[in-house]
């Protein structure tokens, strides 16, 4: 009954000053707009760039790096005492992972993982004329590539399944295709680190998007990769796993490790640049939300402070027929708030509108293959923090005029006729 | 012997800036139920400070004051705001309504801030209340629309809409031409009369004080005669 009191008075106060009102409203609306179609868009962006590298990259990577023997011999001899042990190099360790079908086959029955991809690398020359460019060839399973790594999405001509069933294909980067200027169907020629010579037909091109990395990757079947480097089925540099969940990948990479005996890299140290600049991306948007919306909040005290001197008689009045300095302050408050919540909510639907409009604006870029238009993330989350925003800052907004109106004192106003 | 509504134990005020200057010197006296008081004297004789410290709204100053035989003294903002809206209704010299709300609702603010009765039976009340004054007809026109006369009536109206121990009056017909001023005089009279109401009223007007029940003159911060 009070609170419908209040709510009363607030809104005949607002509506007597509807222009004003609708003014403070429209800086809010503006503020909340540009909040949601800003943070839309740089996290669009932030995903897209991260996407390109986080859907690339397994969580965590399982393979055995080049080192030296983490238990020299002498201690496995005696360990009492302290050994001075100099000029340590890295031992007879191949770079296979030992034991890898049996890993894979642990890993795929591992209820938090959501796939395993097994990849062969292989050092080799493209053979140009007279000319050899260094390169380095995957192997890979094409069917768990494309469901884990979206591998397809980046063969932009030629089909990634040819890459199984075209017996000796390779699916080379683009870039590199360009220097050896051959097209899908012919065949290039690669020597392999052991000297020899193959030749594969090209079914495809890769193109990753990032320069560096199209000149010198080619994609082919496992089968054929253990083929030119001329091992058997079970050898496998790498593992490559996909997680359910992203963030437990630091544990499950030390896991991995103690269980497997083997390296694992987790992806969060792996690219801890990625994410760096992603959060410098949000601060920013951010930021210059969180400046609009301050500029809004001034104007809503600047707007309240004018509404106070001239509803001086109005609120001495109230006061004096009983309602006392809290009743007084929670109307203006009423006042602030309902300016922040329609502002904001109008806001909401104007970012979400806006957000629409760019998510259409067309951007076509070659290094991009997968993106036709502006990337937009329409996550929940940023509307609940805008609206949230928008609400805190008009409440403090009113803070400061609500209070100086509940210490208006009738008696001053009331004599001062 | 009626019940007493209102009593001052020694009164006093002062105004410290820049000098202590004594507005009140230590006032005493009380009011009953259905008296019809005026208090009169020169401008400047603290006439309109004293009405704003038995109405509650000041509270810097020396003494007691009991309203229906409780202390003010002491008691919270909010507390005295209640007192206000429950024991004491105001007409000022200017009608201070809400050109927001019609007159209708003007009336119904304090009612439904006391929250004594439903909306419903506030609304029904508040018309009631109109009628005593006549000015029903007008109750869904907005003030600004009304007379002079006609929006005093109205004050009035908010001043018993919450049935208050006693109404008090800063210059009601201060504002007014003689026409209003009697017919708000006459509405006084009859509340009193009829209703048993308990008036306070602070005017310059001797006329008007005359034909109160009982004048309290005051002259430089002291009753001379009561």
């Amino acid at each position: 009954m009070k609170g419908a009191l209040i709510i009363n008075i607030a809104k005949a106060l607002l509506l007597a000053r509807w222009r004003q009102t609708l003014v403070a409203a429209i800086g809010v609306m503006f503020s909340i707009t540009m909040f949601i179609t800003l943070l839309g868009f740089m996290t669009g962006l932030n995903d897209m760039l991260d996407g390109l590298i986080v859907n690339r990259t397994p969580h965590v990577r399982l393979f055995r790096d080049v080192k030296a023997n983490e238990q020299q011999a002498i201690r496995l001899f005696s360990n009492d005492e302290y050994h001075f042990i100099q000029s340590i190099r890295p031992g007879m360790s191949s770079q296979v992972v030992d034991n890898a079908p049996a890993i894979i086959r642990s890993l795929e029955k591992d209820k938090r993982v959501l796939g395993v991809s097994p990849k062969v690398t292989a050092q080799v020359f493209y053979n140009v004329g007279t000319i050899d460019l260094t390169g380095v060839i995957n192997g890979i399973n094409v069917e768990a590539e494309e469901k884990l790594f979206h591998f397809d999405e980046y063969v932009p001509m030629g089909r990634a399944l040819d890459l199984k069933t075209v017996p000796n294909s390779i699916i080379l980067g683009k870039a590199a295709a360009e220097k050896m200027q051959v097209e899908i169907g012919e065949n290039i020629q690669v020597t392999t680190s052991l000297g020899e010579r193959y030749t594969l037909k090209v079914v495809g091109y890769f193109q990753s998007g990032i320069q560096d990395i199209d000149k010198v990757q080619s994609y082919c079947s496992i089968a054929t990769t253990q083929k030119l480097i001329g091992k058997p089925a079970s050898y496998i540099t790498d593992i490559n796993v996909k997680l359910y969940d992203i963030l437990l990948a630091p544990a499950l990479a030390k896991e991995y490790h103690s269980v497997y005996e083997t390296d694992a890299e987790d992806i969060q140290s792996a690219n801890a640049q990625f994410e760096t600049g992603s959060d410098v991306r949000s601060i920013i948007s951010y930021a210059v939300g969180i400046t609009l919306l301050i500029v809004a909040g001034f104007g809503i005290y600047n707007i309240l402070n004018m509404m106070i001197y001239e509803k001086m008689d109005s609120i001495a009045i109230l006061k004096a027929t009983g309602f006392s300095g809290t009743d007084v302050k929670n109307i203006f408050r009423t006042i602030a708030l309902s300016i922040g919540l329609f502002g904001g909510s109008f806001g909401l639907l104007f970012g979400f509108l806006v957000s629409k409009f760019v998510d259409n604006i067309p951007f076509i870029t070659p290094a991009l293959p997968t993106i036709k238009t502006f990337p937009v993330n329409y996550n929940p989350k940023y509307y609940f923090i805008g609206i949230t925003f928008s609400l805190i800052t008009t409440y403090l907004a009113g803070l400061f005029p609500s209070r100086k109106a509940s210490k208006i004192d009738p008696v001053i106003i009331i004599r001062g006729k | 012997m009626s019940k007493r509504i209102l009593e001052a134990q020694s009164i006093s005020k002062s105004f410290h800036d820049p000098v202590t200057i004594p507005i009140l010197k230590n006032l005493t006296f009380s009011i009953d139920q259905g008296e019809f008081v005026s208090v009169t004297g020169k401008s400047g004789c603290g006439k309109s400070t004293l009405l704003y410290i038995l109405s509650t709204m000041d509270t810097d100053y020396e003494g007691d004051l009991f309203i229906d035989g409780v202390s003010m003294k002491n008691k919270s903002e909010k507390e005295l705001a209640r007192v206000r809206n429950e024991k004491i209704g105001f007409v000022f010299q200017f009608h201070y309504l809400l050109n927001e709300f019609s007159v209708l609702e003007n009336v119904m603010l304090p009612g439904i801030k006391l929250g004594r009765y439903s909306r419903m039976e506030t609304e029904d009340r508040a018309m009631q209340k109109l009628k005593i004054l006549g000015i029903h007809e007008q109750a869904l026109k907005r003030p600004n629309q009304l007379s002079g006369g006609q929006k005093q009536r109205v004050a009035i109206a908010r001043a018993l809409i919450n049935d208050p121990l006693i109404v008090m009056g800063d210059e009601p017909t201060g504002n007014l031409d003689k026409k209003n001023s009697e017919v708000v005089f006459d509405i006084f009279k009859e509340l009193t009369e009829s209703f048993n109401q308990t008036l306070l009223v602070v005017t310059h007007d001797n006329e008007f004080a005359a034909r109160t029940h009982r004048i309290i003159e005051m002259e430089d911060g002291q009753i001379i005669s009561a």
